[in-house]
């Protein structure tokens, strides 16, 4: 049996959605396009169409299947909780089974499906980059062009020449007092943000915990997921909770809030065994928060000169109920200067595939997200996912705004880094083997 | 399950066509998937029109109407689909035309309190635009964050601060209209005061687009008050609750809010609350006050004065706005835990004079009792506006009849008390086999006449209301002849 569930195994839910039209009020997508087959209703009730057979895989269908950011901010609001998000990931799946991978959804799947293939892609540079990203000529070398025409003045970050495992050995040893915990990077940290990924290696290093970075990790399967590749979901489910069950872990951290949705979240759903993958998987910011960092924290100087700093929530920590936990770190740094912004739980537009396929949605979503970045003052906005990143700085560099879009280690590092009389790293690791 | 027209043709294609013209191409569909998606609304009814269009102007809406008319379609308006008694249901197939992509606010004059606005703009996003420039547009739907001021026109949307404030047909100025058959008339003016003629913006509102398409709405705004104070009390009865009520508008207090939610209710929230309830607790009024900061304080006194002799177990007052919201949330965890109860409900929206409401909820409760079926009331005790929500298993044999009489027992009691059928929802097809309980035949019969006069050929919206009274024009529509 595939561990995927089918979209027949979501008959009952499907059927408890009772079309009051409360996700209108809650879709990024609905509310750009404003049309019914945008929204989780009209998503439904094509998913029950499908399921009585009352409507085959037409082309309007599939569009309309494709119109999902997969946020779950429906999810969250609906009155009877029907998981649109993972209704319209089945019906993807069945699109793909009936029809083959979109040609998009190929060459995420062929990319995050090898590690090989990703890593010698990265190593190549942005040339020979995963969707062959052109560089541009930018002051600040962040920035780079995506060449297809779909994609047209897309800004996306740079792969990075030395990704995560190139610097960091796969396993660290700490305190014996301490336990060894995992780190699940996810793609955009490993190749193209490694920074971040050092960042959290270091904080956990300074704070005397052994690290295991399992070189056997691959990508979560988010991408996968939204481009309906089920088998390759299911592969990489296999091969992650493999390379952790190496090594005697107590906590499974993520950095990314879709690599959290997608290794804890979703393989909660798969039919298979996973609990004592899944069990561990843990935010690092409900990481940190546990281990006690806010006191510490709150113990330390406040820096003279402090950055006016604002949250963005990733749509993957919100639908969580995790917003509290990243807004604590950032009031509680000695170098920020934390404010918020009007919607900050608004979704960026990225949304796995989503901005791929619909990159002017993706973008108009992105830009209602602006005036309130901007009203806030801040100069960085800070967010818990690389994607989120990556869109975030999209839309600001579209809006024209001087604003910076950075993860929360990236400023907590430089809190702790400074505060410790011996930084550790700073991006010089020493490899263990 | 979709309930398919027997032996309907496709749309006829010289229409789909014309309508490609009028619109545009990627405005007009006939895909199943669309057909499909614009087959229901918050009602479990489920009908396929033909085609869907997605209008953008008056003018479009217009030649869309007269096509439709000079053929002999079904025209369907729609916003958000969120309406509960039927009304953008494709009953008799046709084109569902929807009025989303007409969601400008086009004007918002400060100077004489008045908006202008298409009718695709959902009311919330109206509210926070005229709050920000320290104005207010009272009429509050639960649906408001995503219902539409069409819709809310069409159906004369109430809601909780209606105690105070009125319903929407006490903000709508002026409309401008498409009929039936295609012309664009206006209607009343920016002018609080206008008897220029007959008052055909009244005639309008609440007409459930049966009598002509809103394409354009003068609202009239207040100044937005500058402070509002939220309490919740717990009582040991439903009459200690409906008497307070009473006894607050006899002390000349008129609240913004007056909530109340009954025993069934509360049975069904407990636990689920962040508010601890009584044991005991049979009954729950939020009452919401507001106005001018300074005097809030002691309005809420002389309240809790009023309504002290009358069985109180526990008052909450709000004072920070998180408070205020933790006892609205009370309210709002409602809808939610009523899937607890039954995974099927019939939600009705009787309103009976205030002073009757102990008297009709003894009676849903009597009415419970007798069939076994539990009904849940809540809604808004200041008006007299209750929810009924009976709360049926549809699956058990016998059920859906058993539903039928209770509503007609629900009914008859509420025609007894001096109230009516509907306070807020309508009666598009839902109720449309009540209303000769309420109106007499001739004063049905000169609503016909109307409907008559302005739809000859009854192409907008047919078949609700009156239901099957208005005949449609001929057993099939016209847009399946040559």
């Amino acid at each position: 049996m595939s561990w995927n569930k089918s979209l027949n195994d979501f008959e009952t839910v499907i059927r408890e959605c009772v079309k009051c039209g409360v996700c209108q009020a809650h879709c990024p997508v609905y509310r750009e396009k404003r049309r019914e087959g945008t929204v989780a209703r009209g998503k439904i009730a094509l998913a029950a169409a499908l399921l009585d057979g009352g409507v085959g895989l037409e082309e309007q269908l599939q569009h309309d299947m494709s119109m999902c950011l997969l946020c779950g901010s429906c999810v969250t609001f609906c009155p009877n909780k029907v998981p649109t998000h993972e209704i319209v990931g089945a019906v993807r799946r069945r699109i793909t089974d009936n029809q083959g991978l979109p040609l998009i959804g190929k060459g995420v799947s062929a990319i995050t499906g090898s590690r090989l293939l990703m890593k010698t892609l990265s190593k190549g540079g942005a040339l020979l980059s995963p969707l062959l990203f052109e560089k541009i000529p930018d002051s600040s070398g962040l920035r780079l062009r995506f060449p297809a025409p779909a994609m047209k003045g897309r800004t996306i970050p740079r792969i990075a020449f030395r990704n995560l495992f190139d610097r960091i050995p796969e396993f660290i040893k700490g305190r014996d007092d301490k336990p060894v915990i995992g780190f699940f990077a996810g793609c955009s940290i490993t190749y193209a943000y490694p920074e971040i990924g050092e960042a959290m290696i270091d904080i956990l290093r300074l704070r005397g915990y052994s690290v295991f970075l399992p070189r056997k990790q691959q990508c979560c399967g988010i991408p996968a997921l939204s481009s309906g590749n089920g088998g390759l979901v299911e592969e990489l489910a296999r091969t992650n909770t493999e390379a952790f069950s190496k090594r005697d872990v107590q906590y499974i951290i993520t950095a990314c809030a879709s690599c959290n949705s997608g290794v804890g979240e979703y393989y909660r759903t798969l039919q298979a065994d996973l609990k004592d993958f899944t069990d561990k998987v843990l935010d690092f910011s409900v990481f940190l928060q546990k281990e006690g960092l806010l006191t510490e924290l709150a113990a330390m100087e406040k820096w003279p000169e402090r950055l006016k700093v604002t949250y963005h929530d990733p749509c993957h920590l919100k639908n969580q109920g995790i917003t509290r936990e990243p807004r604590d770190l950032l009031r509680a740094m000695p170098n920020v200067e934390f404010v918020e912004m009007e919607n900050a739980g608004a979704c960026c537009g990225l949304g796995g595939t989503f901005s791929v396929h619909h990159y002017a949605c993706s973008k108009a979503i992105g830009a209602r997200k602006m005036p309130g970045l901007a009203k806030s003052g801040a100069s960085l906005v800070a967010t818990a996912c690389p994607g989120c990143i990556m869109q975030l700085q999209d839309s600001i560099n579209h809006a024209g705004l001087k604003v910076k879009a950075v993860h929360i280690l990236d400023l907590l590092a430089s809190a702790l880094r400074q505060a410790s009389s011996s930084p550790i790293m700073e991006g010089t690791a020493k490899r263990e083997d | 399950m979709l309930i398919l027209i027997k032996g309907r043709e496709k749309m006829n294609e010289q229409v789909v066509t014309e309508l490609r013209g009028i619109v545009g191409n990627e405005n007009v569909s006939t895909a199943l998937t669309d057909r499909i998606t614009h087959s229901y609304d918050a009602t479990q009814g489920r009908h396929l029109p033909d085609a869907v269009v997605h209008a953008g102007t008056a003018a479009e809406v217009s030649r869309v109407m007269r096509l439709a008319n000079r053929q002999g379609i079904p025209v369907l308006p729609r916003g958000a689909g969120s309406g509960f008694t039927g009304g953008t249901l494709p009953v008799r197939g046709g084109i569902v035309l929807v009025l989303t992509r007409m969601d400008r606010i086009l004007e918002i004059d400060c100077e004489n309190l008045v908006a202008e606005v298409e009718p695709g703009v959902v009311t919330a996003e109206l509210q926070r635009q005229v709050e920000r420039l320290g104005l207010f547009y009272p009429p509050d739907p639960a649906s408001k964050e995503f219902c539409t001021l069409g819709g809310n026109v069409a159906e004369c949307a109430g809601g909780p601060r209606c105690v105070k404030y009125g319903v929407t047909r006490d903000y709508i100025l002026g409309l401008e209209v498409v009929t039936p058959e295609g012309d664009i008339i206006r209607t009343g003016g920016r002018t609080l005061k206008n008897v220029v003629g007959y008052d055909l913006t009244r005639l309008f509102v609440g007409s459930e687009g049966t009598l002509g398409i809103v394409t354009r709405i003068m609202l009239r705004l207040l100044p937005k008050p500058e402070a509002k104070k939220t309490m919740l009390v717990q009582f040991e009865t439903i009459e200690g609750a409906a008497q307070s009520v009473a006894a607050i508008i006899a002390a000349r207090i008129i609240p913004t809010t007056l909530e109340f939610l009954d025993a069934a209710t509360i049975d069904c929230i407990r636990g689920a609350s962040g508010i601890p309830l009584a044991t005991d607790c049979r009954a729950i009024l939020i009452i919401e006050v507001d106005g001018d900061a300074a005097v809030l304080d002691s309005q809420v006194e002389r309240i809790l004065a009023v309504i002290r002799p009358h069985g109180i177990l526990q008052t909450r007052i709000a004072v920070t706005a998180q408070e205020s919201e933790a006892i609205w949330q009370v309210r709002r965890i409602v809808s939610p835990s009523l899937r607890k109860v039954a995974p099927d409900k019939f939600n009705e929206d009787i309103v009976v004079p205030r002073s009757r409401v102990p008297d009709m909820i003894h009676a849903l409760e009597r009415i419970s009792v007798q069939h076994g079926v539990p009904i849940v009331n809540f809604g808004h005790a200041g008006d007299g506006n209750i929810h009924v929500n009976i709360m049926v298993d549809l699956k058990i044999d016998g059920m859906p009849e058993k539903v039928e009489r209770i509503l007609d027992e629900v009914f008859s009691t509420v025609i007894e008390l001096k109230g009516s059928i509907s306070g807020e929802h309508g009666i598009g097809t839902s109720k449309a086999r009540f209303l000769s309980r309420e109106l007499d035949p001739l004063t049905i019969s000169c609503m016909r006449r109307i409907k008559a006069a302005l739809d000859p050929n009854n192409v907008l919206n047919p078949g609700k209301i009156f239901g099957d009274l208005v005949p449609a024009p001929q057993e099939e529509p016209m847009a399946t002849k040559p």
